[in-house]
């Protein structure tokens, strides 16, 4: 009865994304379309005096330019559904091939960051709950709000300065040493460089789970439960493993979840910064350099990437939540 | 968390007063005031000095380039000689100006959209809301590096870009505060007596719906600024020709391993300290207006 709701529940989401996704494409295709930015001219780039225009009529008509939008629009979006997402102009391979490769790198620096801003954002509110109206909890509050107002790719760079250039602990930038062969570099130089990254990225990815588990905490320590807790005489950690922990925890562990979209837009920054190279340095660069399939490819794919966030934390809630688990049941 | 139960149901109506400077005659809202009116000068100090410093000093003077901060250049001066102070004014000033614009349109946008998911019947609702998902199905970033990308990139570029990404959550908060109006007993009893529906909207539910308009605004501020440095830091924004904040920083970003640190440290730290302060004077302004937290 329960997983039958579950699957319903499932379906329609998908249903809903499947949507989604058909109108982003569409939508997606037809605003490169619009841009000024003309593809033959991006691809044809610094050889431009070298290419006359009959060149220029072949290029096009091999990357199909020459026909109507709706037409290339059709061509394209067939191919998609096929799992071909066409070649990347700056890279000369598969667009699909490419955003593996570069998501692989990105996958990395995401999920330690996701990871550690989970974790020590959620310790600091449960600390600033706890602590509530003292100089702790402002300190943290205070934290939490500067840091929302801070530009990720500004703390990159001091993040950079101090511990690359100054103390010189961290490489300055790239995802593997420069001047080695791809079977030359070790796990330890991958995680060497992954450091600057994934610290700038989860001291910022912090603050909203601390200020959300805070409010959450305080609710719960208001309630009668905690009351009634209180007049029995108990207090502090035992209170809050008791009583707090596990209504904190889900709300904590959904926010993470549903912040996969801050997490791609930080990560775009971070990988900037650190020349780092991994699927928001590649969207950076189809962007600048006009290699639209390649663009097309990354935006389809960072929705689907925010999608499943947004799916997990739904199934979350109905699965592990007694009380929706419970309330779907009937 | 030693507080007994007392202390607690003391603490539910409002915050206690807390801190040292709350002696005799300097209440709660005389801080909230000063803090206005010290941001409030801030942000004119920025705005005018952006405006007032002439072009002398962004102009190129090699003699003097890569000058460490100083007391005649406070932030120093970049490979140019260019004055960082007066380019970092520019730049913020820039800012300020690009998310007041980006903010109020999501604003009204967001107005707009709302009201219309809220009084048009299902099938608009239910459109709305799939609109809203589709703007919320992407990265932010993303979303605003395409509308660049196929806009030509350039301010109107990052303008349309940040006001078009920024409207959806508030859109959904103006839907229900309207949904939940509309069953308000002071609103059906004005339409019993036989208001139009013009005078319900503007007499009884606008006034409702100006307090989460302006928090909405004042929300989605610091975000549109930041985003928009970080378009231009990635280089879909504005021109290298324009002085932002963003251009500033990618530019410092090549000069960072020579160990010219100026050129990222005070620009970055302006533009947070900005966004700070427009922060802290949205949120005590709200509170001092604010029925509902006045008597603090």
């Amino acid at each position: 009865m329960q997983w039958r709701n579950v699957t319903v529940f499932l379906a329609g989401k998908c249903l809903r994304m499947a949507t989604l996704l058909t109108a982003l494409c569409l939508l997606s295709f037809f605003l490169l379309r619009l841009s000024p930015i003309d593809p033959v001219q991006a691809y044809v780039g610094a050889d431009m005096l070298q290419v006359g225009p009959e060149q220029r009529a072949r290029i096009a008509e091999y990357w199909g330019l020459d026909k109507p939008p709706v037409e290339q629009f059709l061509h394209w979006a067939s191919a998609v559904v096929r799992g071909d997402f066409g070649t990347s102009m700056i890279f000369r391979r598969p667009v699909l091939s490419v955003i593996g490769e570069r998501f692989g790198a990105s996958l990395f620096l995401m999920g330690a960051a996701w990871l550690l801003s989970g974790l020590v954002g959620f310790t600091l509110g449960v600390i600033a709950g706890m602590r509530r109206d003292t100089w702790v909890d402002r300190m943290i509050k205070w934290y939490c709000c500067t840091l929302a107002s801070t530009p990720t790719f500004w703390l990159g760079l001091l993040v950079l300065t101090v511990f690359a250039v100054w103390l010189g602990w961290f490489p300055v930038g790239m995802g593997v040493p420069a001047g080695l062969l791809a079977h030359e570099v070790t796990l330890g130089d991958r995680l060497h460089h992954l450091v600057l990254p994934v610290l700038t990225l989860s001291v910022l990815g912090v603050a909203n789970v601390a200020l959300h588990t805070r409010e959450k905490l305080i609710d719960v320590l208001a309630s009668d439960y905690v009351l009634f807790a209180r007049a029995r005489g108990e207090a502090g950690m035992t209170l809050f493993w008791r009583h707090g922990f596990r209504n904190v925890v889900l709300p904590a562990l959904t926010l993470q979840f549903a912040s996969f979209s801050e997490l791609f837009g930080g990560a775009v920054l971070a990988e900037q910064v650190f020349s780092y190279p991994g699927l928001g340095q590649t969207i950076v660069e189809a962007g600048l350099r006009g290699d639209v399939p390649l663009l097309l490819g990354v935006v389809l794919f960072s929705a689907l990437f925010v999608f499943s966030g947004n799916l997990i934390a739904d199934l979350l809630y109905r699965i592990v939540d007694p009380r929706i688990r419970e309330g779907a049941g009937v | 968390m030693n507080g007994s139960q007392f202390d607690m149901a003391a603490e539910r109506p409002g915050r206690p007063l807390t801190g040292g400077i709350c002696q005799p005659g300097f209440h709660r809202r005389h801080r909230m005031a000063g803090m206005v009116l010290l941001s409030a000068l801030l942000l004119a100090g920025i705005v005018a000095g952006g405006i007032l410093l002439g072009d002398s000093r962004v102009a190129t003077h090699l003699d003097i380039r890569n000058a460490a901060p100083s007391l005649e250049y406070p932030f120093g001066t970049d490979w140019l000689g260019r004055d960082m102070l007066a380019r970092t004014l520019k730049g913020l000033t820039l800012s300020l100006a690009i998310g007041l614009i980006t903010a109020t349109a999501s604003v009204g946008i967001a107005l707009v959209l709302g009201l219309m998911a809220a009084t048009l019947g299902k099938t608009v609702d239910s459109c709305i809301s799939w609109l809203i998902d589709l703007f919320l199905s992407l990265p932010h970033l993303v979303t605003i590096i395409l509308i660049s990308f196929s806009l030509g990139g350039g301010v109107k570029g990052v303008i349309v870009g940040v006001a078009l990404t920024h409207w959806p959550s508030l859109a959904r908060i103006i839907r229900a505060e309207i949904l939940q109006l509309r069953s308000a007993e002071f609103v059906l009893t004005s339409r019993k007596l036989g208001r139009s529906r013009w005078w319900v909207a503007t007499r009884h539910m606008l006034p409702h719906l100006v307090p989460q308009l302006y928090v909405g605004f004042v929300l989605l501020f610091p975000h549109a600024i930041l985003h928009e440095a970080g378009v231009t830091f990635l280089g879909f924004g504005l021109s290298p020709q324009q002085p932002a904040i963003g251009i500033i920083l990618s530019e410092a970003m090549r000069y960072l391993s020579a160990g010219i640190w100026w050129l990222a440290f005070f620009p970055g730290l302006s533009l947070l300290i900005m966004v700070r302060a427009f922060d802290v004077l949205g949120d005590n302004l709200r509170r001092l207006i604010d029925p509902h937290s006045a008597h603090e």
